[in-house]
């Protein structure tokens, strides 16, 4: 391998490991959040535990998210620095935007929320917590735009240096691209999260009657609360995961069909187009016509155009179009490396667009069918007993893991050979777009790729196990103690509203503060 | 004042908040195993950064990210000439906030003691990792005038990035002592006292030297007062220390820190990355910019955020702003018992 290979390699394990914490970080966080607020709002005890004990299991996760996202931001410069000096105008400035207006906020509040309890104002306590949550929803949205820039360039225009200028702030900003990306991710992320909910509390549930506990009490009412509201948030999030993922769908087909049309593999351009629903044959070879599906009639007109006759455009007469317009091989320039001279595969790798994109909607699918086996068998005070359908359940927290993963895997695999695609509403001539080929740092050994890949690996591996580790101890846990305290006791009279308090430190505090450790320190 | 300009000033501000305030919970972090001797100083020293280290660190992720964002020339130079320090950073960086989060989840004690480790180890890595950048950015970097790294993977690497590891190492930890005898009360404030009293005049020695070496370089007369008051202050915070007013010592320290920031910064600009092969490869903020469109619509940014960020940060410190003090813990009387 080469250093643009072991470089895309370090890119696609880092992101789609970084990413599997950022959805649970959203969606859980929302959640925990809407618990909190509920808390507050009505004072019952089964509130206060739920929060407690969901959001220790968003902080062991979260933390794992802020630290694997440093990485992020760094190896753009590190392995990719051409790309940095091609996209510099418009890319960085979100990325600087997003640590500037969403990150300090995350971070700061969030560690307010955690060593809060008790030592600020009830209410504040609360919006310290909403502070951290919009951070990181508003968070996701800056780095949502900033790829789906990469994805379907805007607001730029072409400089003397053949670099783009940014002309439009915006419209980098109300990118098309960008608003359907990020409400599909944020649905996407509270289904992510319901799964979590519904799992876990149809397995507590199911243990508390096996040791024949009472299922009037409040730890009781906090993991039915749990699997309903996990349920409903779930099953509500996947019909607005179809909606936002068709709207999606559609812009793809008319930003960048060929992602598209290798993720049905549909080889001609036919009309009407029909959907593939199973493939076989050499879809590895990413020879089209060696590939053979199941298909449903004019499906894939109507969901590329919203009719069942108009044509779709197939991978090899858009090959051809893409050689035609962007070139067949890559120019003689010393920037292209190797690749210099070679000829250009603008068909992304079916196997890969194909299956992460079936593996995406079918993993979707499976945490709806759960999310409605909880809520039809929690129905009116029922408690679950069928152990396949509890452990299915636990299993399936899975899932929207899966689904997120490959989604991300077919969003950013599908536009190769680009790493900007080039925009087709513009004018050819006009068209800012770079080649994956050229993006990559020329100074750097393969050594020192491989040298961060296998390091940033085998550390990612470790601290997966050690997450798992916990969050499985966490959740056969269940409510602890330290969750059953109304309130931490120093919330002292003393206090005044404005969030300051006495400066003598009272007898009480103490304590408090051990509350406040077993929370999360 | 150009919008380079004032951009240059901005990522100057930004790396300097970032040492002045992870500085300190890299230094209480390294300070551990030294002035935390039972297991209840250790978690009492933790509690005093808990709240806040996750804030500071966003200091360094916006640094990065201005770099990115004004000056991406610098930005794809620097980070690949400088590949291996940069990744042990991250990895230090990783292994630190998962530990800060992860240790207190069980009660076994090898448990606490493994990630409480961790915890100092990363620290130092990192703290040494983003001194050994900056070392070898200001005192030079072998690049060509594509701004492309020549002579492999260590060619980066020299006298200067130990000097600049050497400085951000040894300030941290100071100032770690310092945040510590402001912070705490009972046996560790003194041993943060002593430690303070007994390093500072050394710690500040490699910094003073970085800052005098990029001013013999390209200084002014401005940065050569800057670098002096540097100088003065490290006296001052070591008078203040002696007379045990914490408060102003930790202010002292602090000034020696934004004193010789400001002079390297100020003796350094306008060249972001000087080319030890030729002078004339040196990276500018000029050649290194975005266009003024871009620079225009991020200051409009910063000047709304900056300020509300300042205001809500500066509000954590306050709420969390009591002198903290150990429980006894059980195996701490076991001790006293034993």
């Amino acid at each position: 391998m080469d250093v643009l290979d072991i470089a895309r390699w370090q890119f696609g394990i880092t992101t789609v490991y970084h990413f599997l914490m950022v959805p649970l970080t959203i969606g859980l966080g929302i959640l925990v959040a809407v618990m909190h607020t509920m808390w507050v709002r009505s004072g019952k005890p089964e509130w206060l535990r739920m929060t407690r004990f969901w959001g220790r299991v968003y902080l062991v996760n979260f933390v794992l998210g802020v630290a694997t996202g440093l990485v992020q931001e760094f190896q753009f410069g590190l392995a990719w620095s051409e790309y940095s000096r091609f996209v510099g105008d418009v890319f960085g400035s979100l990325l600087a935007m997003e640590a500037l207006l969403a990150f300090f906020l995350e971070s700061t509040f969030l560690g307010l929320w955690i060593f809060g309890w008790g030592r600020i104002p009830k209410k504040l306590h609360l919006a310290a917590l909403w502070a951290a949550v919009v951070g990181s929803i508003v968070s996701a949205y800056f780095i949502i735009a900033a790829n789906s820039w990469m994805q379907h360039p805007v607001g730029v225009t072409v400089g003397d240096d053949g670099r783009p200028l940014q002309v439009d702030f915006l419209a980098v900003l109300t990118n098309n691209t960008a608003l359907a990306a990020f409400s599909h991710a944020i649905v996407a992320a509270l289904v992510v999260a319901g799964a979590l909910l519904v799992g876990v509390g149809l397995y507590q549930l199911r243990r508390r009657t096996l040791a024949q506990r009472p299922t009037t009490d409040v730890d009781s009412a906090v993991w039915r609360r749990s699997v309903r509201l996990g349920g409903f948030v779930s099953l509500a999030a996947f019909v607005l995961v179809a909606v936002t993922g068709d709207w999606q769908g559609k812009l793809m087909y008319q930003q960048q069909p060929l992602k598209m049309s290798s993720a049905e593999a549909l080889c001609e351009t036919e009309a009407p187009a029909p959907f593939s629903v199973f493939a076989w044959g050499k879809l590895g070879s990413n020879e089209c016509d060696d590939v053979h599906s199941y298909t449903v009639p004019g499906l894939l007109s109507f969901l590329a155009h919203s009719d069942f006759s108009t044509a779709v455009p197939g991978v090899d007469d858009l090959q051809e179009e893409y050689s035609e317009v962007y070139g067949a091989t890559y120019p003689d320039d010393p920037s292209f490396g190797d690749r210099a001279g070679q000829a250009i595969d603008y068909t992304p790798v079916l196997a890969v667009t194909y299956w992460s994109f079936r593996l995406m909607i079918g993993m979707g699918a499976v945490s709806a069918g759960v999310a409605a086996y909880a809520l039809w068998s929690t129905r009116r005070g029922r408690v679950p007993t069928s152990r396949i359908g509890v452990y299915g359940s636990l299993l399936a927290v899975g899932a929207p893991f899966v689904a997120n993963a490959t989604g991300w895997i077919f969003t950013e695999m599908g536009r190769q050979p680009f790493v900007v695609y080039p925009n087709p509403d513009v004018p050819v001539g006009e068209q800012v777009y770079y080649f994956t080929a050229q993006a990559v740092s020329p100074g750097i050994t393969a050594a020192e790729v491989w040298t961060s890949l296998v390091s940033l690996g085998l550390l990612y591996g470790a601290l997966a196990v050690v997450e798992l580790f916990l969050l499985v101890r966490l959740v056969r846990g269940g409510v602890t103690t330290g969750d059953t305290t109304p309130t931490p006791p120093a919330v002292g009279g003393s206090r005044r509203d404005d969030g300051s308090d006495d400066d003598d430190p009272r007898p009480g505090d103490d304590r408090s503060d051990d509350d406040v450790l077993s929370f999360a320190y | 004042m150009d919008l380079q300009t004032l951009w240059f000033a901005a990522v100057a501000v930004l790396w300097t908040g970032f040492l002045l305030l992870e500085g300190f919970d890299f230094g209480v972090a390294a300070l551990l195993p030294v002035l935390g001797r039972r297991t209840a100083d250790r978690h009492l020293m933790l509690r005093t950064i808990g709240p806040v280290w996750d804030g500071n660190e966003v200091w360094l992720i916006t640094a990065a990210g201005a770099v990115f964002a004004a000056f991406p020339g610098w930005y794809a130079t620097w980070l690949p000439a400088l590949y291996l320090p940069f990744v042990l950073v991250l990895l230090g960086l990783i292994v630190r906030a998962v530990a800060f989060e992860w240790r207190h989840s069980s009660h076994d004690p090898r448990w606490d003691a493994t990630w409480t480790r961790v915890i100092t180890g990363g620290s130092l890595v990192a703290a040494a990792g983003v001194g050994a950048a900056l070392g070898a950015t200001t005192l030079g970097l072998p690049v060509d005038g594509d701004g492309t790294r020549v002579g492999g993977a260590f060619a980066g690497l020299g006298w200067s990035s130990l000097l600049g590891a050497a400085a951000v190492v040894g300030f941290s930890l100071v100032h770690g002592a310092l945040f510590l005898a402001l912070k705490t009360d009972g046996p560790v404030r003194l041993r943060a006292r002593a430690f303070a009293l007994r390093w500072s005049p050394v710690a500040a020695l490699p910094l003073l030297a970085w800052a005098g070496l990029v001013q013999l370089r390209s200084g002014t007369a401005v940065t050569a007062v800057l670098w002096l008051v540097a100088a003065l202050a490290v006296v001052v915070t070591w008078t203040r220390v002696r007379l045990d007013r914490e408060g102003q010592a930790f202010a002292g320290w602090a000034t020696v820190l934004l004193a010789s920031a400001a002079a390297l910064f100020g003796s350094a600009f306008p060249v972001v990355v000087p080319s030890t092969i030729d002078p004339a490869f040196d990276v500018t903020i000029a050649q290194a910019s975005v266009s003024d469109y871009t620079l225009t619509v991020m200051t409009w940014v910063a000047a709304v955020g900056l300020p509300v960020v300042l205001a809500y940060q500066a509000w954590t410190y306050w709420v969390f702003r009591r002198r903290l003090t150990a429980e006894p813990s059980h195996d701490d009387a076991a001790q006293v018992a034993a």
